[in-house]
Order: structure tokens, then C-alpha cells, then sequence
């Protein structure tokens, strides 16, 4: 099957700045992908891209098969949701909805039925004489979605979305997007720098650091088995411990301590392991079971933080602070600061890091 | 805030109000006294000899008044509908492209807002003189200068204030929205046509309508640029005035202070009525 959007080699420079670094990229038909990473890490300048708005300097770019390197935004079969709307000020809803219709030529009766069916079906029924001015942000971002979906594009691009709007209807729009999305059946590309919105509503991640792609993979992948040490500190909290390659299955920390720790490096390689809070087990000093020996620690509680459904420890291991999350259920041991405890992990949830 | 005006203490606050009101008086009592007098039944300018329409119709039939005022309005549209045009097209490419040199263009642009009148009016003479004299005998013509010289004048100095005003008002509207049109099928002329354009209306009109009270109003740079037969309007008023002054001049001179009063409300009035935020 040909990808919806093919990405090969592809680099932009504005002047001396290279805001995407050789960048190659599939994304599927009908699947719904998340580009994530901090600000200026060169997301939007990728989905610029693919609209046509900036050309790459290098590379190619193709839309299910088809080579749109330098073709203009209004030759390609994609639209764009703005990050901030770029909704037609002087525009009712309607004429803003009908925009891209009008611009192709469809028939007049033809066009407004089908904005009319979309501004009903973003829920908006009602409001297609109002001025974007005089509409909630909420609407206006619905407005921003029935403009570019209405088209029918085969690849439909959305830049921070819902940055703008308030946490609650944040959530709200995370869940319409993603109905709205399985509904049509497009591709959605997605660009966020909310870790927890791209791992909620995605299907596949992009993970971008300054303008190259660090890994792509599924939520669980991308949170499970971070490739690097970047993508593993960005995406959900972690403990990352430096340490030194000593064969396939062994690690070195940096003060001599062997760990059993699988690894895919060369002896020698340094790299950091990393240890999710909720992965780490905890009990009294001496308590570790047999099986985990070689995947454990001992060290003091320095802190205790009670969240309500689980607490956090903060335990110092000699050189390092390791952050614990332990249940907060009555089953489970509570500890004090001060307390000597030892921790434990299952060999399958540590995971080695390149640096 | 406004409670720092009304906490004024009662001696500024009658002196603040003396001054506004001998500004104003000083501001518009030479127009009230030129409306009055310009109803005046007398000869002499100033002394009233009771309430006359005669000045005006005077005007009406005055041949040399019409021909000037003629004139005025020919130079004033062909000068206004180039210079928006022209305009228009200088502030949107300083303001959304670049290039090279793009900011000393930017400063040049400036220029005949700052440059004195006279200086303004040398130069066109200068300019006007040779290159007339270049083509005139490149070509065994015999050019001179008229109206259409009057007309290149006012457009070159027009240009700068129609593209200042709508610079203003481009600066004022993100580029995303061009390219959210380009996004959803728009060429670039549409995405001129149908998102620009509509957006910048108010400064295009404003600019025009600044432009029309400019070349109207005149006198120094036309003075310098006219030739026979294209005197206008306020350049026959001035030589009026030389040869000595009739109250004709009041009824012209309030004629065409009306019309200029009507052109800036309505300037006032198009960036209203579409002031809405174009961001
Ligand atoms: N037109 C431009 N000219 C010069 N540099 C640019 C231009 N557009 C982007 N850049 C630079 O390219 C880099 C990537 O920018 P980009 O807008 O793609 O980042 P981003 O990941 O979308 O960030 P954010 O989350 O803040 O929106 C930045 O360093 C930015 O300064
Ligand atoms: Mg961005």
C-alpha cells in the first residue's frame, strides 16, 4: 500500500539555521500520527512541508505516490487547521467553511449543502451566519476544522490545535478529534508538544528533537522502549542512570555496580538505563526476592510525597536520587524518610539508552 | 484615570479650559469670519453690506474658475487612482516579501513625506524642464508642461502617503490568513482578491481619499509643475490674491474648504466602518 505521506531525506535551512535536520518518514493511510517535541523543535516547519507554505531545501516529498516537492499549497490534495485558526475575519462561518469549495469551482447549491452538513456535523448548526469574531474559541477551532475538512483531503494537518484552549475542553476536543477522525477515515497529522495528548490520541509518534526525528513508534513503544536518552526523559517521567555497556545482558554504573540489563550496544558503549517510577518496586532493606538480585539497590528514603491514589519516594541510592512511585493502597508497606529500603525491577522493565 | 481629571484643583481646571477655548477660537474664527464674509453683499473683502448668494454664483459662471476647478478634479482623480494603485502594490511588497535591498526602499519610500514642498517643487521642475527637453528633441516633439505634468507630480508624492496608510493596516493582518486561502485551493490572486484586498480595503480607501484631498489642496509643487492651460483650482486662488482680492476668493475658498472637510470624513469614515481586527 502506498503511504499516505512519504518523507525522504528531507532537510530545510532558513539562512544558517537547519530547522529540519534529513528527515525521512511514512505515514500510513487512515492513520492518525503525532509529531511531538519541544518548541523550535522543527514540527511545524515539517508540516509546512507537506502543505506546500515552505519548500524543503533538500529531499523528497511525496502524497500517496505523487512528488509535491515544490508544487503550491493549492495543488495539493492536503489542508491545514492553523495553530491559530486563520479563520477569514471578514467571513460568516458559512462563507468560511464553503471557501475551499468556491475556490475548486463546485457548484453553488452543491458547496452550501456540503458546508451546511459540515458545520452540523462539528456541531455548530445554527451559528453558519455568525462573524469568527463573535464565536467562543471553542467554536472557532471547530469552525478551523469543518474549513479544512470539507474539502475531503486526503491528508488533513493540524498544528497545535488545541493549544489554545482551556484544559476541560482540551480533553473534550482530544475526544471528538479522534471519533471524528476514525469516522472519515483520513489520515490526521498531528502536531503537539503535550506528551500526553500525542500518547491519547495517536496512533503512531514522531518524536522530533532539534529538527531530527529521534524515533517513531506506537504510544507504548515510544513510552516502553525509548530508543535514546532524549525521547525516554521527554515522554513520561523516568529515572536515567549513567552506566557503561559490559556485555549483551550486563550494565556498569558509573560507581562499579553490576546490573543485569539487556542490551543491544557494544561492550564499552556508554549509555544510561531507564527506570520508570511506577516499574520499581520497594521494601525493607534485605527484602528483595531471589529473582530480582541482580536487578536491585539499597539505599534511604529522603523524601516522601502522598498524591492520594499512590505515594513518591524519593530514595537516595549513594550518587543518585531514584524517584519511586509506590501504591498507596492499604496492602501496600509505607515507608518513612529515613527508612533503609531496597528497590527492585523486573529485568523486562529496565531499558538501555544511547546517550 | 478619570479620576485624575476630576481631581484637578479649580484653578488648572479654568486655566486648562481658557486655553481650550482661545485655541479654538484661534483654530476657528478665521473660518467662521471667511463663511461670514463670503455671504457679504460689498466689494471689499471684510466689511459686511448685508447677506448676498452673488460671490457664489460668480463662481459658477466665472470661465477661469471653472476651467481651474476642472482642472483640479481631472488631476486629483488620475493622480488618486495611480497612486493607489501604485501604492498599494509598493506596501504590499516591502510588507510581504523580502528582497534585496528591501529596507532602503522602505526609507526611500519615506521621502516625499519629508522632503520640504519647495524642494519637492524644485526638483519636479528641474526633472520636468530636462526630460522634456530630452524628449522633445530625441523625438522632434514639442512637449510642454501641462496637465499630465501636474498629474505626475501629485502622484509622486501621493504614492508614499497611500502606501503608508495601508502598510499600517497589512502590518496589522497575519500573513497565515493568505496562506490559510492558498491551503484551501486559492491561486494567489485569489488569495489577493478574496482574503487581502477585502481586509485592506479601509487603508486602500483611506489612503485614496488622502491622496484626492492632497492634489486638491496643492499649491507650491503644482505651482512649479503646471504649464499653461493647467492651472488649478488653489493656484488661481494664489494668483488671485496677487492681483488683488475680490470676496469671489471667500466663496472659493469655502467651497473648497467644504469639499475637503467632506473628503476627510469620509477617510474617517472608511477605516470605521470596516475597523474591525484583522489579525
Ligand atoms: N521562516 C523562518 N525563518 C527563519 N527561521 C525559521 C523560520 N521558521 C522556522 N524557523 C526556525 O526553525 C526552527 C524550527 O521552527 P518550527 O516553527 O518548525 O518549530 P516548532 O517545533 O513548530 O516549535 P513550536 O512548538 O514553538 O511551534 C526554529 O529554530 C525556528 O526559529
Ligand atoms: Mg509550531
Amino acid at each position: 500500500m502506498t503511504a499516505a505521506v512519504e518523507i525522504r531525506g528531507v532537510t530545510k535551512r532558513f539562512d544558517d539555521v537547519v530547522a529540519v535536520d534529513s528527515v525521512d518518514l511514512e505515514i500510513a493511510d487512515g492513520e492518525f500520527f503525532a509529531l511531538l517535541g519541544p518548541s523550535g523543535c522543527g514540527k511545524t516547519t515539517t508540516l509546512r512541508m507537506i502543505a506546500g507554505l515552505e519548500f524543503p531545501t533538500e529531499g523528497s516529498i511525496r502524497i500517496f505516490g505523487e512528488e509535491v516537492g515544490t508544487l503550491p499549497p493549492n495543488k495539493r490534495p492536503v489542508n491545514t487547521v492553523f495553530q491559530n485558526y486563520a479563520l477569514f475575519p471578514h467571513m460568516s462561518v458559512l462563507d468560511n467553511v464553503s471557501f475551499g469549495l468556491r475556490m475548486k469551482k463546485v457548484d453553488k447549491t452543491d458547496a452550501r449543502a456540503k458546508s451546511m452538513k459540515m458545520i452540523d456535523l462539528v456541531q455548530l448548526g445554527g451559528m453558519e451566519g455568525r462573524k469568527p469574531s463573535q464565536l467562543s474559541g471553542g467554536q472557532q477551532q471547530r469552525v478551523a476544522l469543518a474549513r479544512a475538512l470539507v474539502n475531503e483531503p486526503k491528508v488533513l494537518l493540524l498544528d497545535e490545535p488545541l493549544g489554545a484552549l482551556d484544559l476541560k475542553l482540551r480533553q473534550e476536543m482530544q475526544t471528538e478529534l479522534k471519533s471524528l477522525q476514525r469516522e472519515l477515515g483520513v489520515s490526521f497529522v498531528f502536531v503537539t508538544h503535550d506528551q500526553e495528548e500525542a500518547m491519547a490520541m495517536s496512533d503512531r509518534i514522531a518524536v522530533m528533537h532539534d529538527g531530527q526525528l529521534l524515533q517513531v513508534g506506537s504510544p507504548e513503544e515510544i513510552y516502553e522502549r525509548p530508543t535514546n536518552r532524549f525521547v525516554a526523559d521527554f515522554i513520561g517521567q523516568t529515572n536515567l542512570i549513567d552506566a557503561t555497556v559490559e556485555d549483551d545482558d550486563h550494565i556498569i554504573l558509573t560507581n562499579g555496580t553490576r546490573l543485569r540489563a539487556p542490551s543491544p550496544h557494544e561492550p564499552g558503549t556508554s549509555v544510561a538505563m531507564s527506570l520508570r517510577p511506577e516499574a520499581i518496586s520497594i521494601g525493607p532493606r534485605g527484602s528483595v526476592p531471589d529473582e530480582h538480585s541482580a536487578t536491585s539497590l539499597e539505599g534511604a528514603v529522603a523524601s516522601v510525597t502522598y498524591l492520594g491514589h499512590a505515594v513518591d519516594y524519593s530514595v537516595k541510592i549513594g550518587w543518585i536520587d531514584l524517584e519511586v512511585r509506590g501504591g498507596a493502597t492499604a496492602g501496600g508497606q509505607r515507608f518513612e524518610a529515613g527508612d533503609e529500603v531496597s528497590v527492585w525491577w523486573d529485568r523486562t522493565s529496565d531499558w538501555v539508552v544511547a546517550d | 484615570m478619570s479620576g485624575g481629571v476630576r481631581q484637578l484643583r479649580g484653578g488648572t481646571r479654568s486655566a486648562l479650559s481658557l486655553n481650550a477655548a482661545l485655541v479654538y477660537l484661534f483654530f476657528y474664527a478665521p473660518i467662521l469670519l471667511l463663511i461670514f464674509y463670503s455671504f457679504s453683499d460689498d466689494d471689499l473683502v471684510g466689511r459686511w453690506g448685508g447677506f448676498t448668494l452673488d460671490w457664489y454664483r460668480a463662481f459658477g459662471r466665472n470661465d477661469e474658475v471653472q476651467s481651474a476647478l476642472s482642472v483640479s478634479i481631472r488631476v486629483a482623480l488620475i493622480s488618486t487612482v495611480v497612486s493607489v494603485v501604485l501604492g498599494t502594490m509598493a506596501a504590499l511588497a516591502l510588507e510581504r516579501y523580502r528582497f534585496r535591498g528591501n529596507r532602503i526602499f522602505d526609507a526611500l519610500l519615506y521621502l516625499p513625506v519629508i522632503v520640504p514642498d519647495v524642494t519637492m517643487a524644485v526638483m519636479m521642475l528641474l526633472f520636468f524642464t530636462w526630460s522634456i527637453d530630452v524628449v522633445n528633441t530625441s523625438f522632434g516633439l514639442s512637449l510642454g508642461k501641462g496637465i499630465s505634468t501636474v498629474a505626475l507630480s501629485h502622484i509622486a508624492f501621493s504614492i508614499s502617503f497611500v502606501s503608508i496608510v495601508v502598510r499600517a493596516r497589512l502590518a496589522g493582518m497575519t500573513q497565515t490568513l493568505e496562506e490559510a486561502a492558498q491551503d484551501l485551493y486559492a491561486s494567489q490572486w485569489q488569495a489577493f482578491r478574496h482574503v487581502t484586498l477585502p481586509l485592506i480595503m479601509p487603508g486602500v480607501i483611506g489612503g485614496g481619499l488622502l491622496a484626492l484631498t492632497l492634489s486638491l489642496d496643492d499649491v507650491v509643487i503644482t505651482q512649479f509643475a503646471a504649464g499653461p492651460g493647467s492651472t488649478t483650482l488653489p493656484v488661481y486662488v494664489f494668483g488671485l490674491i496677487r492681483r488683488g482680492v475680490s470676496p469671489l476668493i471667500n466663496a472659493v475658498s469655502v467651497v473648497m474648504l467644504a469639499a475637503s472637510v467632506l473628503l476627510v470624513l469620509l477617510s474617517l469614515l472608511a477605516q470605521r466602518a470596516r475597523g474591525g481586527s484583522v489579525t
